[in-house]
């Protein structure tokens, strides 16, 4: 029957249709097309993104290594005793009424002196233009020297000081001199001395310690501006956020993960963690300013209320993830020990933290991570003030002291206007980068070492 | 007795009650462990708990309440009439203190006598002695405060003093009570662990209280803002114009505006690379490939928000003016809502491709393979079967991230500019309410303007949309979550 009517078939009727599984038809030609285009937008997107990802640190590090090394003078220094200490009787009283200027002029002189002794020629250059060679840091660090040891009043040293931000900048490249015909700051015939001096081994860069040491120091002076004080901060917060968000942490997961009844008040908890795990940070910022500053009166910009904040802020994503590391640990672990006549809280003290400890650990460490780079909140509570003298220690009640943290520093350095200082906020940036790189790295070891497949 | 000295009184006591519960039980059976009702360490245990927790809890409500209690006495030496509102007399208070503590300082280092102390003078001298111990006061001392600071001295002292009576009497009576009621059949374990269970519980309301202390916090000083300001003029206002002479205009609409605009800007670059980047990870790349790109992408979440700042204010900023802006006349300012609304975007990037890349990959197997029966290629069946499959999740994913875009901070602070506009033009400087929310709370202010108050206000708002975001996302995922089981 069917053989029939296809032989009826009108000979008009298109012919069957060809096709073989080898050749494409256009429809299929349009499909894969699709399919390939499809396909390089998600490579596309992923380029996108790790190529940001590596232009920024590029960018980052490419401006901010030079902040390691720092122009220096070097030249011997005679410490004119009848300059510094007038009156002769090696006091520190009345030595400290000579002020740095004093210690300036002193520095200025010998330089300019120097330079004619050694034939350097300093055409073009004014005494006064070759005195902007040196840091306005300089002159103060001399006069602590002389005032820490007041014996080498008279003798003649050879003596390091910083020399000032666009000297700096030349020797690292970042001031040329096309930039220094347009600044006021920086004349080109003061480059070619600089030049001089480099050839004659009087200026040179060397590894900068200070930038890690030093306290922040003001505009005029980014040559000087250190990370101490910033290190330290940060040092405080993370320790007692440390000590403040893993008991607290611990307890409350232990609380919701195994004791906790099913009722409206453990929801309501719930809810609260995983929404406050979303809030901005800015607002813990806001909270800290008003409870713990304008309530409780904790001083402004101190360790200790910016870990408060931080210790706030983390406190969810640690419970999100300290629960998580306590349910991974099975059943049968708690009943056993509960068959054998634990308490509950014998049983989770005894046997459920030590098996979630390690996953504990790593939520906990890149929680710690997070606050460590966390900045907005510390803007609100005064920490991005400048803060020229270190904290006390810990134990002297240093917890209180006004501080900064890394990366407010990183912020405040940015938003000023002497491009010396964005090479310095890079810097910092680059010493924040390593801290974290190296608690991620700690955290990734943890996982690996102690994660257990039941 | 500082306050630090009598916490480690109260340690030494603890440490007494832990030797003595001990030892004391194991007495009363005559060194018979099996006899006792727990093990011998809960007792030691209960008798540290309770030589240390109740005077440790009256010792922390006391300083609490001391402070109040005081002050509460010392508005006596000041008649009401003399202040025109309420923030006048907080001030003032607060003056009382720090002369109060100024002098306790310089008694503590020496500068001072205690008589001298005492009998100081309300003249210009007192400023510059404290002055040498390190105490900054801000204005000269009349001799209303200073009359005041003494007798704040004199009721603070006398708080300390049975402050620490008190602690030490309660300390030692929970020592002797937990000692007396110790023998082999008391229930050490069941009354330490009741303890532990109260102090978890503790711990576990902590987030309440935290979401109170916002709330609270926010809502007092928004509420205070309102007296001073109309609340009306501030939701709907159109200008953006502090001026701490006075008469400022504190519209929420431009900021409101700049923010919005911003996210928008920052969510068309991240969820479509997002998107992609999180399909072609669970669809189309190796387990190697991908075990290399995803934890790369997932970097750029572990970066500070600073460094993205710095990112945006050096390179983003700069790049786009000098390439963008300026050759199409459109703006000639590095900060700009592109600048912040690209740099945002690159952040949310492994925010979205992570929390899209866990939805893909919950959607089971059994629909692809389907798919690919009915001769689908890859690409349809991610975009008929699996994307619509996972949509209320990435859904869910877009609104969590448009909320970080609004709440990011740092980035804005740093690459968005300051200028309250209502505008158009993406290459203009514009600013956010996270921005004005730092710009009005850095440096030293007093909260009794509406400027600095205004803060409190735009944090609240801050704090409702995205708190609405979140809870809407969570009830958009729940409510349309295919059960697949």
């Amino acid at each position: 029957m069917t053989d029939a009517t296809s032989a009826n078939v009108p000979a008009s009727a298109p012919a069957p249709h060809k096709s073989s599984l080898l050749t494409q038809t256009a429809l299929m030609k349009k499909r894969n097309a699709a399919e390939s285009r499809f396909k390089a937008y998600g490579i596309a997107a992923i380029t996108l993104s790790l190529s940001v990802l590596a232009i920024m640190l590029w960018t980052i590090f490419s401006d901010g290594v030079s902040a390691f090394k720092q122009a220096t003078f070097s030249f011997p220094v005679t410490l004119d005793a009848e300059k510094l200490d007038p009156k002769g009787n090696r006091e520190r009283d009345e030595m400290m009424r000579v002020t740095t200027i004093g210690y300036t002029n002193l520095l200025n002189q010998q330089l300019v002196a120097y330079l004619a002794d050694r034939g350097i020629s300093t055409e073009g250059v004014s005494d006064k233009d070759i005195a902007a060679f040196i840091s306005r840091d300089t002159p103060a660090r001399l006069r602590d020297m002389v005032l820490a040891n007041p014996d080498i009043l008279g003798q003649t040293i050879q003596f390091e000081g910083f020399a000032t931000g666009r000297i700096d900048g030349y020797l690292k490249g970042r001031v040329t001199r096309d930039t220094a015909e347009r600044d006021t700051n920086i004349s080109v015939a003061q480059l070619d001395l600089a030049d001089r001096m480099i050839s004659e081994g009087i200026l040179s860069a060397s590894f900068n310690w200070s930038f890690l040491t030093a306290p922040d120091a003001s505009d005029q002076r980014p040559e000087a501006a250190g990370l101490g004080v910033a290190l330290i901060g940060s040092a405080y917060m993370m320790f007692l956020v440390v000590i403040m968000v893993l008991p607290l942490g611990v307890a409350a997961s232990i609380y919701l993960e195994e004791f906790a009844p099913k009722n409206r008040w453990t929801d309501l908890i719930e809810v609260n963690i995983s929404n406050l795990a979303a809030v901005p940070s800015i607002v813990y910022g806001i909270l800290g300013l008003a409870i713990f500053i304008n309530f409780a009166k904790f001083p402004q910009s101190s360790p200790l209320v910016g870990a408060l904040v931080l210790t706030l802020m983390t406190l969810p994503t640690i419970i999100i993830a300290t629960r998580a590391a306590i349910r991974a640990v099975p059943p049968s672990i708690r009943d056993a020990a509960l068959g054998v006549g634990a308490s509950k809280m014998q049983t989770v003290f005894h046997h459920v933290l030590p098996l979630a400890a390690p996953g504990i650990l790593t939520g906990t460490i890149l929680g710690l991570a997070s606050a460590l780079g966390e900045t907005a909140p510390l803007l609100l509570i005064g920490m991005v003030a400048f803060v020229a003298n270190y904290p006390a220690g810990p134990l002297d009640g240093g917890m209180l002291d006004p501080a900064t943290a890394l990366p407010v520093q990183v912020y405040s350095w940015a938003s000023r206007s002497d491009p010396a200082f964005i090479e310095r906020s890079a810097g910092a940036i680059i010493v924040l980068l390593a801290f974290l790189v190296v608690m991620n790295i700690v955290a990734i070891l943890l996982r690996r070492k102690f994660e257990r497949r039941w | 007795m500082p306050i630090l000295l009598l916490i480690i009184v109260l340690g030494v006591l603890a440490i007494a009650g832990f030797i003595l519960g001990r030892r004391r039980a194991l007495a009363s059976v005559e060194g018979n462990t099996r006899r006792l009702h727990s093990l011998p360490n809960y007792y030691a245990w209960h008798g540290a708990i309770m030589a240390f927790l109740p005077a440790m809890a009256v010792l922390t409500l006391w300083l609490i309440a001391q402070p109040l209690i005081i002050e509460r006495q010392l508005s006596d030496f000041f008649p009401a009439e003399q202040f025109e509102n309420d923030s006048q007399r907080i001030l003032l208070m607060a003056d009382v203190r720090r002369v109060a503590e100024g002098l306790d300082v310089a008694v503590a280092a020496g500068a001072l006598s205690d008589d001298d102390a005492a009998n100081i003078s309300a003249d210009g001298t007192i400023r510059d002695r404290l002055a040498t111990v390190g105490v900054a006061l801000g204005a000269d001392v009349t001799a209303q405060v200073l009359e005041a600071s003494q007798a704040y001295r004199k009721l603070a002292a006398t708080g300390a003093f049975w402050r620490s009576i008190l602690a030490l009497i309660i300390a030692v009576a929970g020592l002797f009570y937990a000692l007396r009621i110790t023998n082999g059949d008391f229930r050490a374990r069941n009354r330490v662990e009741a303890v532990i269970l109260g102090v978890l519980v503790l711990a576990s309301t902590i987030a309440i209280l935290t979401t109170v202390g916002i709330v609270l916090s926010m809502l007092s000083e928004t509420i205070r803002f309102a007296s001073m300001y109309p609340f009306k003029d501030f939701l709907f206002g159109l200008t953006w114009q502090p001026s701490f002479q006075g008469n400022s205009e504190l519209g929420l609409l431009p900021l409101l505006w700049g923010t919005l605009y911003i996210s928008l800007v920052a969510m068309i670059v991240a969820v479509p690379t997002g998107l992609f980047t999180a399909i072609y990870l669970a669809e189309y790349a190796s387990p190697r490939v991908r075990s290399i790109v995803k934890p790369l992408i997932e970097v750029i979440a572990g970066i500070p928000t600073v460094v993205f700042g710095l990112f945006a204010l050096v390179t983003v900023g700069p790049f786009l003016r000098d390439w963008f802006a300026v050759p199409t006349g459109l703006g000639s300012s590095g900060s700009s809502v592109m600048t912040a609304g690209l740099v945002i975007g690159v952040l949310n990037i492994p925010f979205i491709s992570s929390l899209a890349d866990d939805i893909i990959n919950a959607v089971p197997q059994s629909l692809r393979d389907g798919s690919y029966g009915l001769g689908a290629t890859k690409s349809e069946t991610v975009r008929q079967v699996i994307l619509p499959a996972a949509l209320p999740g990435i859904v869910g994913a877009i609104l969590l991230a448009a909320s970080r875009a609004i709440g990011e901070t740092m980035i804005v602070t740093m690459g968005a500019g300051a200028a309250a506009k209502l505008d158009l033009n993406p290459f203009e400087a514009m600013t956010t309410i996270t921005v004005k929310i730092v710009s009005q709370l850095t440096g030293d202010t007093e909260f009794n303007s509406p400027e600095t108050l205004v803060a409190f206000a735009l944090g609240m708002t801050l704090f409702v949309i995205t708190l609405g975001l979140n809870i809407f996302a969570l009830w958009v995922v729940r409510k349309y979550r295919e059960q697949y089981e």
